[in-house]
C-alpha cells in the first residue's frame, strides 16, 4: 500500500489522478447539496425538543466534523511530506487548510446561532467550544507558517511541526464532552448504543455532510494543483533570475 | 519592508496565534478543569458564600415557582438538591425534568443567586410525534450519557 | 411558505446559519478558482518556451533569455 503511494508523490502523476476525480466530486457535490438542502429544509421534520433550530444541525455538524477530519488529514499529509520528504504531501496539507479553516469558523458560528436560542448564550468556555477556538486558531496558525518563509521548504518544516503538535486537540475536541462537565451535549452520532437521532433527522444530516466532505475534495484538488503549479512556477523564475545572473 | 522583517512579523503572529490558543486551554481548565459543579459535587466540597460558580444538573420537578419578576427552583442529580432563585430571561428550553446550568453564587443561606440561567439539552434528537408515542408507550426515558454516567 | 421562512420563530438564527454557510463557502471556492487561473496565467510563458525549445533543438543555444 506504502509502496503505491509513492507513485503519486510524483506531481505530474498526483495531477493526472486529481484532474480524474474532479468532475465525480464536483457532480456528487451538486447532487448531495441539492438533495441534502431539500431534506434539510424542506422534507424533514422539527425536533420535539428543540423545534425548527435542529435545521442549524444540518449546517453545524457537517462543518464541524469536516474542521475535524481536514485537520487529521493535514496532519497526516505534513509527517508523511516530513518522513519521506514528498512536497506533494506538504502541498496537499498546505491545499487543504483554508477550507478546514472555513469549516471551523462555520461550526463555531452556526453552533453560536444554535446555542442562543436553545441554550440562552452564543458563547460559553466550556471545552468542547473552548478546544474548537484553539483549532481555529491552529488553521490559522499553519496558514500564517506559510506566509512567514520565503524559503518553501523551511515553511514546510515549520508548519508540519504546528499541526502535528496540533493534533492532540483532536482527540481532545471528540471527547471533551466525555472528560468534563460541559454545556454542550454528548455525541448524537457516534455513540455506543448507536445514533441517538431519529432516521428522519439522521437523513439530511448524513446527505449535508456527504455533500461537504465533496465539496471539500473539490476544493482541495482546485487548490493543491493551483499550489503544485505555484510551486513549479516558484522554480521556474528562480532558474531565469540564476540565468540571467550567470549572463551578467 | 525587507523580506526578513516582513517574515518576523509572520512568524511572531504564528507564536502570538499559539500563546493565545495555550492562554484560551489555560483559562477553559480554571477551576481545575470544572466548567460546572453538580448538586453532590457540591456536598462533597462545599463552595463559600460569595465565590462565583456554575451550578449544573436537572430542574427538579414540581420545583419551579414564579414570584413576580423572581424565579426559584431546585437543581437536582437525583442524589442532592439545592435550591436556586434568579432574576432575568430564561431561556426558551427551560423547564422542570429539563437540564440546566446557572452561573452565581451562594448566598449565606445556603440558596444559589444565580446571575445567568442556562438551558442544557440532551443529545436525543427525534420529531415530536414520535416523542409523543413512546411517552405513551412509557418507554419515555430519554436519560442521556451524563446523568447515567453519575 | 410563511411559516417556511419564519422557521417556528426562530428565523433570525436559521436563515443567518445557511447563509453564512452558503456566502463562505462559495467565496471559498471563487477565491481558489481564481488563484489557479492565476497561476496557470503566470505560468504560461514558461510552459510555451519550454515547448519551443522542445521543438527546435537544434537551436537551443539561441534559446536562452
Amino acid at each position: 500500500m506504502a509502496v503505491d503511494l509513492h507513485r503519486f508523490a510524483n506531481p505530474a502523476r498526483f495531477m493526472r489522478l486529481t484532474d480524474a476525480i474532479f468532475p465525480w466530486s464536483l457532480g456528487l457535490t451538486v447532487l448531495l447539496l441539492a438533495s441534502g438542502l431539500y431534506y434539510a429544509l424542506i422534507a424533514s421534520p422539527q425536533d420535539y425538543q428543540q423545534g425548527e433550530t435542529v435545521r442549524i444541525m444540518f449546517v453545524h455538524v457537517p462543518a464541524a466534523w469536516m474542521a475535524l477530519s481536514v485537520y487529521s488529514m493535514m496532519a497526516i499529509s505534513a509527517a508523511v511530506g516530513w518522513i519521506w520528504k514528498h512536497p506533494v504531501a506538504d502541498l496537499s496539507a498546505k491545499a487543504a487548510a483554508p477550507a478546514g479553516a472555513c469549516f471551523c469558523f462555520l461550526a463555531l458560528v452556526t453552533g453560536a446561532l444554535w446555542g442562543q436560542p436553545m441554550w440562552g448564550t452564543y458563547w460559553v468556555w466550556d471545552a468542547r467550544l473552548t478546544s474548537m477556538l484553539i483549532l481555529f486558531f491552529l488553521y490559522l496558525g499553519y496558514m500564517a507558517i506559510w506566509e512567514a518563509f520565503d524559503d518553501q521548504s523551511k515553511a514546510a518544516k515549520a508548519a508540519a511541526i504546528l499541526v502535528i503538535i496540533g493534533a492532540i486537540n483532536i482527540p481532545v475536541i471528540k471527547f471533551s464532552v466525555d472528560w468534563w462537565n460541559t454545556l454542550h451535549q454528548p455525541a448524537s452520532v457516534a455513540t455506543m448504543e448507536g445514533p441517538k437521532i431519529h432516521s428522519s433527522i439522521l437523513t439530511p444530516l448524513l446527505l449535508m455532510a456527504g455533500a461537504y466532505t465533496a465539496l471539500f475534495v473539490t476544493i482541495f484538488i482546485i487548490r493543491v494543483k493551483a499550489e503544485i503549479l505555484d510551486r513549479r512556477l516558484r522554480i521556474m523564475r528562480m532558474n531565469q533570475v540564476q540565468e540571467k545572473g550567470l549572463k551578467g | 519592508m525587507t523580506r526578513k522583517r516582513r517574515r518576523l512579523y509572520f512568524v511572531f503572529a504564528a507564536v502570538a496565534v499559539l500563546g493565545l490558543a495555550a492562554t484560551l486551554v489555560l483559562m477553559s481548565f480554571e477551576d481545575s478543569l470544572v466548567f460546572f459543579r453538580s448538586p453532590s459535587d457540591l456536598a462533597e466540597k462545599p463552595m463559600p458564600a460569595g465565590r462565583n460558580f456554575r451550578l449544573g444538573g436537572l430542574v427538579a420537578e414540581g420545583s419551579v415557582v414564579k414570584d413576580g419578576v423572581e424565579i426559584r427552583f431546585v437543581v437536582t442529580d437525583m442524589a442532592e438538591n439545592v435550591p436556586v432563585r434568579f432574576r432575568g430571561l430564561i431561556p426558551d428550553l427551560f423547564r422542570e425534568g429539563q437540564g440546566v446550568v446557572a452561573e452565581g453564587q451562594l448566598d449565606e443561606q445556603g440558596v444559589f443567586v444565580a446571575s445567568n440561567v442556562l438551558a442544557k439539552h440532551d443529545e436525543n434528537y427525534m420529531p415530536p410525534e414520535v416523542a409523543e408515542s413512546l411517552k405513551k408507550a412509557g418507554h419515555w426515558e430519554p436519560k442521556s450519557e451524563q446523568e447515567e454516567a453519575n | 411558505m410563511q411559516e417556511f421562512l419564519n422557521m417556528g420563530g426562530y428565523a433570525e438564527f436559521v436563515w443567518p446559519s445557511y447563509g453564512v454557510s452558503v456566502l463562505l463557502l462559495v467565496a471559498l471556492v471563487i477565491a481558489s478558482v481564481r488563484r489557479l487561473r492565476r497561476v496557470e496565467r503566470d505560468l504560461k510563458p514558461f510552459e510555451d518556451a519550454r515547448k519551443a525549445r522542445r521543438r527546435r533543438p537544434a537551436r537551443q543555444e539561441s534559446m536562452s533569455s
